[in-house]
């Protein structure tokens, strides 16, 4: 059903920087800004100079071949690692002196390419970890079951199940994370980092283990999720399906460094991309 | 000269800790798993010495090696009933197992031999001891002699990972088991590989242990077990010349504390030196920093 | 719903085992069917359930092998016979019970103290390390209660290190430990702490806080990405369990007359750990089945006591290989589930396990 509306171009406009953001997202400050970004890991530059400005709404992909650096990229994002050159601004916050627990209340959200869920917990329970800061109570509030206990949980539950809902996955609440089906596991690591009420999603190969037909749901859901929470968000994807599909602005990493930027059109038409990247693909089809 | 005196005891003791402690970072490096039960394998390894000594009449060279051959089986035999099965699982299911191992060696030890200490023939290692400076400072030849074996099997060890075909497969395991698994190593013969060298080098300081403190009893293995597993950590566990270095400086610093400080504070003073060691170097002097991978 | 009602159901038949097994011994104290040994054990028992629980807290539910946990019952156990014997032959106080609430918050007070203390740099280390540490640090505290001399003398108390010759009425004496303690233990008291400490742990485990710790188990990376400050948690979770480890203390030190650190050995940081690893890791109502059995068992099985260590053995390296072992574990919960009469369809994913860094 939201085909057409896939298809259906952002237009997208520079700002004076050189950056591209969507139209829309013109009179908004950017929620994502990474300039000159770099770690080197003894000697070995994984990511190089890397620069990126996300308009608030606006769905970007990270594409590249394996050990190009995308995860790299995201544990910089998200302070897992120390960048060892540049800076990274979220919603105009400089993260240098923040840690992982710091960029996640900051408003940056994140699912794993190796899932991490909390696998012996329920899936609700899942996302109640995710609203961790969002409802809050006290340690003793919660031991001697204080009447604020009772409020909050309610509330927690009543959020976690509205949550659910995005991805239909409410009537699992009571199973056990560990035990879902894959693609289900993937979507359950999207609701928690939901429930982290962020401004910036980042995903990594979320339709990684999907089949095609769970793909073209998550394309739908994660323009449903962008709409109805005017979130911005940045993924890795080797589907290119998925990504052409969606995204808005693409970015193309090979060896640590970006060889391309663009819209789905440029970077598809791009021989730079072509040659490391989608080229072999076209070879294998002739 | 007390002092001079003082750091050949630590010396030595330091050279049995860096020994056991071989044990320890050599099955880390390569299972990944810290094996408590190999404090117990020194202490069976001496119970062995003992008994060939005391009842089979051997001569101690033939002690020292059924003592060898017993705690290589029982090294190998341990692995393969009780961890091997746990390849796969949480290394807290692995410790507990390793704790049990101890538990089930002690007990047996308790059963076979009796809680009533041993003494230990000390003579079994018979060097003559030296002295020096006009007879101030007395070397005894089980000091001579541990301090000697140290040096031996460092050298031995050093040059067996580095050079032969095996040592180099322990370290490709070590490194990456499934890289190595498809390069045609097999992980489970280099892991009872390592047990076996191990338990081996358990059984002679097990023997050198008994000759410096004659009491032998079932919990012998147990605290100079934990020390130098310390020592091992202190060094950086799974690195070889970490596991000398740790164990050397964590017998000097013992008896240096019992000698300057207080008898009873020692062990507390040697495990706070460890506490403080792994909070500004959390992986040891001499181990290298490994990242978790996102 | 259902995930929530089978919660309260465990929980509450988890307090529901404590009451019973109270009023039973209640009736046969009453009605002389209880042996003297026995009777002797009651407020031991108390006090490793209390262990068993609040160990299992760490263990289980925090997911950190912690291997010192005796020594924060020896704290808790020396701060409560210090504080009863200085409030009874310092202050004059007679009542009892005061005193041994008094004693048993103290003990507690100072474990969680120590607790914080430890944590602080132990829980910058993961995993063996942290093991490894946490015994060190049971050895360092059982060193240090070995060369602490306590008196007192008038309403003031001695401390002193190393040094015997203190004047008024010896207290603790270094490495023979605390002498004539007045037993002011009861086997109420054991009962109440035991729920407290129940309470204590369900109520945390089915809260936001128990949540944060359990996420931090299984997934440490994860939580932290979710906003969850780690240290905290773990931290949160080892000074609980160390307050509660102090309680049983001061509580266990109360009940003998002679008390020395040596009892707070290694050894009995592993048996507690025994107490959770066979009443099921993370599994509260087993710790305490678990610990209230294996300290009832020797005393009924007094001429297998000389097997009793080395069957515990034997049975720990068992339940580890067959809860642990891919292949054991299936075949159990095979068997398991054709006892239920059923196979559940669907199936994990082959590599979906969350928390294990690749």
């Amino acid at each position: 059903m939201n085909e057409d509306k896939r298809r259906q171009r952002t237009k997208m406009v520079t700002y004076p920087s050189g950056a591209v953001i969507p139209e829309r997202d013109l009179g908004k400050s950017p929620v994502l800004e990474c300039s000159h970004l770099g770690i080197e890991f003894g000697g070995l530059k994984a990511v190089e100079d890397f620069n990126l400005v996300l308009g608030r709404t606006e769905i970007a992909g990270l594409i590249g071949p394996n050990g190009a650096g995308k995860t790299t990229i995201f544990n910089l994002l998200t302070k897992v690692y120390q960048p060892t050159h540049g800076s990274v601004l979220i919603d105009g916050l400089d993260t240098q002196s923040m840690t992982v627990v710091d960029v996640s209340k900051a408003g940056v959200a994140r699912t794993f390419q190796n899932i991490r869920l909390f696998g012996n917990m329920s899936v609700e329970d899942n996302v109640r970890i995710g609203l961790h800061n969002q409802i809050k109570y006290d340690m003793f509030t919660g031991i001697f079951r204080l009447p604020r206990y009772f409020s909050r949980e309610k509330q927690q539950h009543e959020k976690a199940m509205e949550l659910l809902d995005i991805f239909n996955m409410a009537d699992l609440a009571d199973a056990k994370a560990g035990s879902l089906p894959y693609g289900a596991q993937r979507r359950l690591e999207i609701v928690r980092a939901l429930a982290t009420n962020p401004k910036l999603l980042l995903l990594d190969e979320p339709a990684a283990g999907m089949n095609p037909h769970e793909t073209e749901e998550l394309m739908d859901n994660i323009l449903r999720i962008r709409d109805s929470f005017q979130i911005a968000v940045l993924l890795i994807e080797h589907d290119m399906n998925l990504v052409m599909g969606i995204c808005e602005g693409i970015c193309v990493l090979n060896f640590g460094r970006v060889i391309a930027k663009g819209t789905p059109e440029e970077i598809q038409s791009n021989p730079v991309v072509i040659e490391a990247y989608l080229g072999k693909k076209k070879e294998a089809g002739q | 000269m007390a002092f001079l005196s003082s750091l050949v005891n630590g010396l030595s003791l330091g050279s049995i800790y860096a020994i056991i402690a071989l044990g320890y970072t050599m099955v880390y490096g390569i299972a990944k798993m810290l094996n408590f039960a190999h404090g117990d394998v020194i202490m069976v390894g001496a119970y062995i010495a003992f008994c060939g000594a005391q009842y089979w009449g051997l001569p101690p060279v033939m002690c020292v090696l059924t003592a060898m051959l017993v705690c290589t089986v029982l090294g190998v035999t341990i692995e393969r009933l009780a961890y091997r099965p746990l390849r796969q699982a949480t290394s807290l299911a692995v410790l507990i197992t390793a704790i049990g191992m101890s538990y089930l060696l002690q007990n047996l030890a308790l059963q076979i031999w009796g809680a009533n200490p041993k003494s230990f023939p000390v003579d079994l290692v018979a060097l003559p001891g030296f002295t020096l400076f006009g007879g101030q400072l007395r070397i005894s030849g089980v000091t001579l002699v541990t301090v000697l074996a140290n040096i031996v099997i460092m050298a031995a060890l050093t040059f067996f990972t580095s050079r032969t075909k095996l040592g180099k497969a322990m370290r490709c395991v070590s490194e990456d088991r499934g890289a190595a698994e498809l390069m045609g190593i097999s992980v489970n013969r280099t892991i009872s590989l390592t047990f076996a060298i191990g338990s081996a080098l358990a059984a002679i300081a097990g023997v050198l242990l008994c000759s410096a403190y004659p009491t032998l009893q079932p919990t012998t293995g147990s605290m100079p077990g934990i020390k130098a597993f310390t020592a091992a950590v202190f060094g950086g566990i799974g690195s070889i010349p970490g596991a000398m270095v740790g164990g050397l400086l964590l017998g000097i610093i013992e008896i240096l504390s019992r000698a300057y400080i207080s008898t009873e504070l020692a062990d507390a003073i040697v495990f706070a030196v460890l506490i403080v060691v792994l909070l500004v170097k959390p992986t040891g002097l001499l181990g290298k920093q490994v990242r978790e991978k996102v | 719903m259902n995930a929530k009602k089978k919660r309260l159901i465990y929980n509450l038949s988890t307090y529901a085992i404590v009451v019973i097994a109270f009023a039973w011994c209640q009736f046969l104290l009453n009605n002389g069917g209880m042996t003297r040994s026995l009777k002797g054990q009651l407020v031991p028992i108390c006090c490793w359930v209390i262990m068993a629980v609040s160990l299992n807290l760490v263990v289980g539910i925090s997911g950190e092998l912690s291997l010192g946990h005796a020594g924060f019952m020896s704290v808790g156990a020396f701060t409560g016979i210090i504080l009863s014997g200085w409030l009874q032959n310092g202050m004059g106080m007679a009542d009892e019970t005061l005193r041994l609430v008094i004693a048993i918050a103290g003990g507690g007070l100072l474990a969680g103290i120590a607790g914080v203390m430890i944590g602080i740099p132990v829980l910058r280390l993961r995993g063996d390390y942290l093991a490894i540490v946490t015994l060190a640090f049971g050895e360092i505290i059982r060193n240090v209660m070995n060369c602490l001399y306590v008196s007192v003398e008038g309403r003031g108390l001695h401390i002193d290190f190393l040094n015997p010759s203190l004047p008024g009425k010896l207290l603790l004496n270094g490495p023979n430990g605390a002498v004539s303690v007045s037993k002011i233990s009861t086997f109420t008291a054991g009962f109440i702490l035991v729920m407290l400490s129940l309470f204590v742990v369900l109520n945390l485990t089915n809260s936001r806080s128990g949540r944060a710790i359990m996420a931090v188990r299984d997934a440490r990376i994860a939580a932290e990405s979710v906003g969850i400050n780690t240290t905290k948690y773990r931290m949160m979770a080892f000074v609980i369990s160390a307050v509660l480890a102090g309680m049983a203390g001061a509580l266990y030190g109360l009940n003998y007359s002679t008390l020395v650190a040596g009892k707070f050995k290694f050894d009995q940081s592993i048996n507690v750990l025994v107490f959770v690893v066979l009443g099921g890791i993370g599994n509260t109502m087993g710790a305490v089945v678990a610990a209230a059995a294996l300290t009832i068992l020797p005393e009924l099985l007094r001429e297998f006591s000389t097997y009793r260590m080395l069957v515990y053995a034997i049975v720990l390296i068992v339940v580890m290989l067959a809860t642990n072992n891919p292949l054991l574990k299936q075949w159990f919960s095979n068997m398991t589930n054709r006892a239920r009469g059923l196979v559940r369809r669907d199936k994990p994913a082959a590599d979906g396990e969350g928390g294990n860094p690749a």
